[in-house]
């Protein structure tokens, strides 16, 4: 394999994994405070369709990405609502959520834009812009080694870089601050922090609240930087497969990195390794790597790779005893 | 000194919850820099009296002053404020944490938490110094052993600027060595001027820590004097109080006893976090009798009674009943008791004894449901289910009488009538019933136990565990004493006074000290 | 756990869930709205493209067939205190199981003896399919709710792979098998009406009815009924009086589990027996998930789930009317309204359970009698 096919490998497995990144770092956030989400794929969703609506309408990148990030954090206040606030039960929200924008989504899209759901195709200037695309071309001309990652690494959109650096963000807000402190808290033992004087109720939309920030920056990276525009049913299950990378990154913002890049590395490979013969194996079916992210967290899950320990409130409505 | 405001001043405190009078006029004085006990069994008001004091509930009526000034305490922030911290029994602490995290929760001096944690550091290294109190700052909780844990507790009300400090049964969960520990902590706290509240019900821990002690019994303080000035067995006598009427009838001559029925021998078992539960129990039950397990909850009767019942299995010991052996590798399950004739009336009747979704009938055959007259080959008899529940709620009269209406919606005391209805209903030889009359009303009371004294006159061996001392006076003929998982005594109820009940129960010196039992790791 | 403000049992499994609709539906019509529609036009569209033709009424309960499937799956888990989510995955299967046996047997074997196999091989797949989710919740603690999700993800693959590598017809491009042999037809109502002598439009709408039918009998008798039943609800109810009765946990979850995922795997006589007559790639999409939305407004009780399941195959048949009808309507408002159905009456189920108990009670204390006081 030459460099500039590992550098291109390289590429494309940033590229895939950043919406990943993003919603798995969202979710990390509001499990560590003790609320299961399972609405990333619709809120990924339906903050996309917001972002590729407001664009293509409005023609502003900064509006649609402004309104993309109120969409999402409207969903998670309405999560918060039904299972902070009251006791819902957080997995039918989750799927609540997902369930009513993945119709919804197409529904609004069909109704204003009469494309069979999809948005408008945008044009570059509401678009993200690549970075560092002049070092890119610098570095054409560089030895091998450099030259591969230069190809993987520069000339990516902003939201690339962004995803990317986000992860030692959210390792230095839950690590190193007060907030971050009490928001692990919140999701080990709540009975602790209120007895503390502290709301848990606070945390816990505290962490809803950025949580929607997050997916709608993964929404806005599908249909502002990803593709096009807007296509129905477009997140087609990276939510849940941010959940898993999560999972098997054991609720870590640094497991979920590796986890999110392995995740997109398999899925950026799968197509190439499709029918080429493997080592030992002999050829793998691009549907077996398909499969495997899932697979891996089930095995994760079932204790054979180490424990995965989630937070020890996670799921658990939490109401005040006095 | 002598004429300091006392650190704490409670007068008149009132407390009821619906019918029971928690707190009956209770008044409390201690004094500044002392270590003052409050003694009293289950029930007597000390733990509501504190709550009160912690501000974990209000008092309906009383005052209660601070160092001399009245003070309004309606939540914990207030009694902070105030300088009163409380340890509970049960810690409040998250385990994935160190212990320098779970000090700071709450009262970090700043948003940035290295800078927070370095200048806790500082402070609580000289906090530990002065107290004498060690606690390893940067371990993780679930690394620390109980002791250690019960520190950092205590280290987190001082941190916190806690001058007075109450400790709820503190020595519950420790071992011998780390009680030691503990009163040196205590004493070193004192010194330097701490006030020290010590809820307890072990009399040989006042007459060795305390400077004053308080006796509270139905809500009220019986004995209040300093600590020289009393012995053990004024204390264990005021604690159980001249209600020891053995209200069985002075004809009713002790039956000789019938075979034995049920033999357990050297039972043990530790919890998943090493704390010895119950340490080598033995004893036996025979045709004929009632045995009451007395002493203050959380000593081991309820394992004992899970053991026995097939629910929990111990470490090691033996069983033997009806014909069979039980050992740890095979223990007995609940359907196998069931099918040996063991009945069980478990303690906590809504969460184990009945389903309440179930409607009345379907309640009444849990545990039984497979047997052969509610279920031919695998189709449920709703008739006879029916039926046995209708005879069931009549002898035992349960109200309303109506089998239909869902287990949930009894009251509790004919919840805990349809439960022991179903459990007696097949005549079994062994019944095994814990806290028979808890929450339940006084007619309902009187009713049970004439069913329990029934039940034993027809040749069944009944085990009764009741925080109740009362009832446990009233309904045996054996009395066992229960503490930290061992039994400190045995009495024939003609034996039972005040004194020697009470030494049993406050553990004032049967308590073995080679009970050398290993530490957590 | 119970107080006086409990809700009378009618209210709570009658008019609670119907209020729980009714907001979905306010909703769903706000976005009617929103997209520039007439509600009371699409509602009686809907109704008319459901109910108001045989060929309506034949599609609409082929859907709710399936429904059936996926909803009583969601609801006997539920029973026994689990969620399964992987409806969706169990269904998938079960196509599976059915096209393997048809595959191999229906073109020598007559249908009276293959039809009864596959069958059963669609509720065994689907059931093995539910079983290693719940063992590793059983065995090994993992929460049953992620792992039926990643099997979804797991099934959606196998079968992908399934068919393009194993089964796919050389030559064919279609993603699908190759057409079963006679054996495996499961008979069209039309064509058994027709043999009655009574005329009915052909539509997929087939046997398996009777199929979903008889189950949601099935699994009233079975929950309420016998001593698994019993012993089901013991442990979803209350795990440690279960546990207290000698009732041993793994073995109810291994047992509602497995139920579950037979139910399920069921779909696949109704769609790839029933309609297609080969195996496809897309014949559940979304079934499963229908079903929790059947199951939650259900109430988990077989006759809700019934009149639910025919709720949401109105629902289905009347929105593929509605997208000849109305230029711009798509079956996604369906989808919508389903989620919006999962919401109230899943996660805001208990939110206005409150006010309506107080409301309730309000009116009690002003209907009854004043009491004679001594």
């Amino acid at each position: 394999m030459d460099d500039v096919a590992v550098g291109t490998l390289i590429a494309s497995t940033l590229r895939v994994s950043t919406p990943l990144i993003l919603c798995a770092l969202a979710a990390c956030l509001s499990e560590r405070s003790g609320v299961i989400d399972l609405g990333l794929e619709g809120k990924m969703l339906l903050t996309a369709f917001a972002a590729g609506a407001a664009a293509a309408v409005i023609g502003s990148l900064p509006l649609a990405m402004a309104l993309a990030v109120v969409v999402g954090v409207a969903l998670s206040m309405l999560h918060g609502y039904a299972c902070v606030s009251h006791r819902g039960d957080q997995v039918v929200m989750g799927m609540a959520i997902t369930m009513t924008a993945a119709g919804l989504t197409v529904v609004l899209g069909i109704a204003w834009f009469h494309q069979g759901g999809q948005t408008p195709a945008l044009p570059d200037a509401v678009r993200l812009a690549p970075w560092f695309t002049a070092s890119a071309d610098f570095l054409r001309d560089a030895p091998t080694g450099l030259r591969a990652l230069a190809t993987g690494l520069l000339g990516h959109n902003g939201m690339v870089y962004v995803a990317l650096l986000l992860v030692p963000a959210v390792w230095w807000l839950l690590a190193r601050t007060r907030f971050g402190l009490r928001l692990r808290a919140a999701g080990e033992n709540p009975a602790m922090v209120d007895a503390a004087g502290v709301s848990v109720q606070a945390l816990r939309y505290g962490a809803l609240a950025l949580n929607g920030v997050l997916c709608a920056l993964a929404g806005c990276y599908l249909v502002l930087a990803q593709n096009p525009s807007f296509i129905p049913h477009m997140t087609a299950g990276r939510g849940y497969m941010a959940l898993a990378a999560m999972i098997f990154g054991k609720w870590q913002p640094l497991g979920a990195l590796l986890a999110c890049l392995l995740f997109g590395f398999l899925d950026a490979a799968a197509i190439r390794l499709q029918g080429a013969p493997l080592p030992l194996i002999g050829a793998v079916p691009v549907q077996a790597i398909q499969a495997l992210p899932y697979v891996l967290t089930v095995v994760l899950l079932a204790g054979f790779i180490g424990r995965a320990r989630a937070p020890k409130a996670l799921g658990v409505p939490y109401a005040k005893t006095h | 000194m002598a004429t300091a405001a006392p650190a704490v001043a409670m007068r008149g405190i009132r407390k009821r919850f619906g019918a029971v009078a928690a707190n009956d006029g209770a008044d409390l004085t201690v004094a500044r820099a002392s270590v003052h006990g409050i003694v009293g069994e289950n029930g007597a008001g000390k733990s509501t009296l504190m709550s009160i004091l912690y501000g974990l509930i209000g008092a309906d009526s009383g005052s209660i002053e601070v160092d001399g000034a009245a003070v309004q305490i309606r939540h914990s922030r207030d009694a902070m404020q105030f300088g009163i911290g409380m340890v509970h029994q049960h810690f409040m602490l998250v385990e994935t944490f160190s212990a320098l995290d779970n000090v700071l929760l709450g009262a970090e001096p700043g948003w940035h938490l290295p800078g927070a944690r370095a200048q806790a550091r500082v402070q609580l290294q000289a906090l530990m110094r002065d107290s004498g109190l060690q606690v390893r700052l940067d371990a993780m909780v679930e690394d620390l052993p109980v002791g250690e844990r019960q520190r950092l507790e205590i280290l987190k009300a001082l941190y916190r600027g806690a001058r007075i400090l109450i400790l709820d049964e503190p020595t519950a969960v420790l071992t011998p060595q780390e009680t030691d520990q503990l009163f040196v902590t205590l004493r070193q706290l004192r010194a330097r001027g701490t006030t020290i509240l010590l809820i307890t019900h072990k009399l040989r821990e006042i007459m060795a820590l305390t400077d004053a002690v308080t006796v509270m019994r139905a809500g009220r303080v019986v004995l209040d004097c300093a600590t020289a000035d009393t012995t053990m067995d004024a204390l264990a006598q005021a604690m159980v109080g001249r209600r020891v009427q053995l209200g069985r009838g002075a004809a009713a001559a002790a039956a000789p006893y019938g075979a034995p029925l049920l033999q357990a021998e050297h039972l043990r078992w530790r919890d998943a976090a090493g704390v010895t539960r119950l340490g080598d129990v033995s004893l036996t039950l025979h045709a004929g009798e009632i045995v009451g397990i007395a002493g203050v909850s959380g000593n081991g009767q309820s394992e004992l009674l899970d053991a026995l019942a097939g629910l929990l299995q111990p470490d090691a010991g033996e069983l033997q009943l009806a014909g069979r052996r039980f050992t740890p590798a095979r223990w007995l399950d609940p359907s196998t008791a069931r099918d040996l004739a063991l009945a069980h009336v478990p303690e906590d009747r809504q969460l184990r004894g009945l389903v309440l979704p179930f409607v009345a009938w379907e309640s009444a055959v849990l545990g039984y449901h497979a047997r052969p007259r509610y279920d031919r080959r695998g189709w449920m008899r709703h008739g006879a289910m029916l039926a046995d529940a209708i005879v069931m709620m009549d002898r035992y009269d349960v109200r309303p009488r109506d089998a239909r209406i869902r287990s949930g919606q009894f009251s509790g005391g004919n919840q805990q009538k349809l439960v022991l209805a179903r459990e007696a209903m097949p005549e079994p030889r062994v019944l095994l019933v814990g806290q028979p009359t808890r929450g339940v009303d006084i007619g309902a009371i009187e009713f049970i136990h004439g069913r329990l004294r029934a039940m034993r006159d027809a040749g069944g061996a009944i085990l009764v565990v009741s925080s109740e001392l009362d009832e446990i006076l009233a309904l045996a003929d054996r009395v066992l004493v229960m503490n930290r998982g061992r039994i400190s005594g045995e009495l024939p109820i003609d034996a039972c006074t005040e004194g020697a009940l009470g030494r049993l129960m406050g553990d004032a010196g049967a308590a073995d000290a080679a009970f050398a039992q290993g530490a957590p790791a | 756990m119970s107080s006086g403000h409990e809700l009378p049992r009618w209210l709570d499994l009658g008019v609670l869930p119907l209020f729980n609709l009714a907001l979905a539906l306010l909703v769903c019509g706000i976005v009617v709205l929103v997209i520039g529609l007439d509600p009371g036009q699409v509602l009686s569209l809907l109704a008319k493209g459901a109910f108001g033709s045989r060929m309506g009424i034949s599609y609409t309960l082929y859907y709710a067939t399936t429904f059936v499937f996926t909803g009583l799956a969601v609801a006997v888990a539920f029973h026994g205190g689990l969620f399964n989510i992987g409806g969706e995955g169990q269904a998938m299967l079960g196509g599976i199981g059915t096209a393997l046996v048809a595959l191999a047997l229906a073109d020598h074997w007559p249908a009276w003896l293959v039809l009864p196999l596959m069958t059963l091989a669609a509720a065994a797949f689907g059931l093995a399919w539910a079983a290693v989710p719940a063992a590793l919740q059983a065995w090994r603690g993992s929460h049953v709710v992620i792992t039926t999700i990643m099997f979804n993800f797991i099934a959606s693959a196998l079968l992908s792979w399934l068919l393009i590598n194993v089964l796919k017809e050389p030559g064919n491009m279609t993603v699908e098998s190759r057409s079963f042999g006679p054996g495996a037809h499961v008979p069209a109502v039309h064509e058994v009406l027709g043999a009655l002598g009574i005329e009915w439009p052909r539509s997929p709408l087939n046997l398996s009815v009777l199929l979903a039918a008889a189950s949601a009998a099935l699994v009233y008798l079975l929950v309420w009924r016998t001593r698994p039943g019993y012993m089901l609800r013991a442990v979803g109810f209350a795990p440690e009086a279960a546990r207290y009765a000698g009732i041993g946990p793994r073995a109810q979850v291994m047992f509602s589990m497995m139920l579950s995922g037979a139910f399920a795997g069921l779909v696949g006589i109704n769609e790839v027996a029933g309609v297609h007559g080969r195996l496809l790639l897309d014949y559940v999409v979304g079934a499963g998930f229908a079903g929790i939305a059947v199951s939650l407004i259900g109430r988990n009780h077989p006759v809700g789930i019934v009149l639910a399941s025919l709720l949401f195959g109105a629902l289905y048949q009347g929105g593929a009317e509605l997208a000849f009808e109305i230029p711009g309507f798509s079956r996604d408002m369906v989808f919508t309204l389903q989620g919006l159905i999962v919401l109230f009456s899943g996660a805001m189920a208990q939110v206005a359970a409150p006010t309506l108990a107080r409301a309730w009670f309000a009116i009690e204390r002003r209907l009854a009698p004043r009491p004679a006081h001594g």
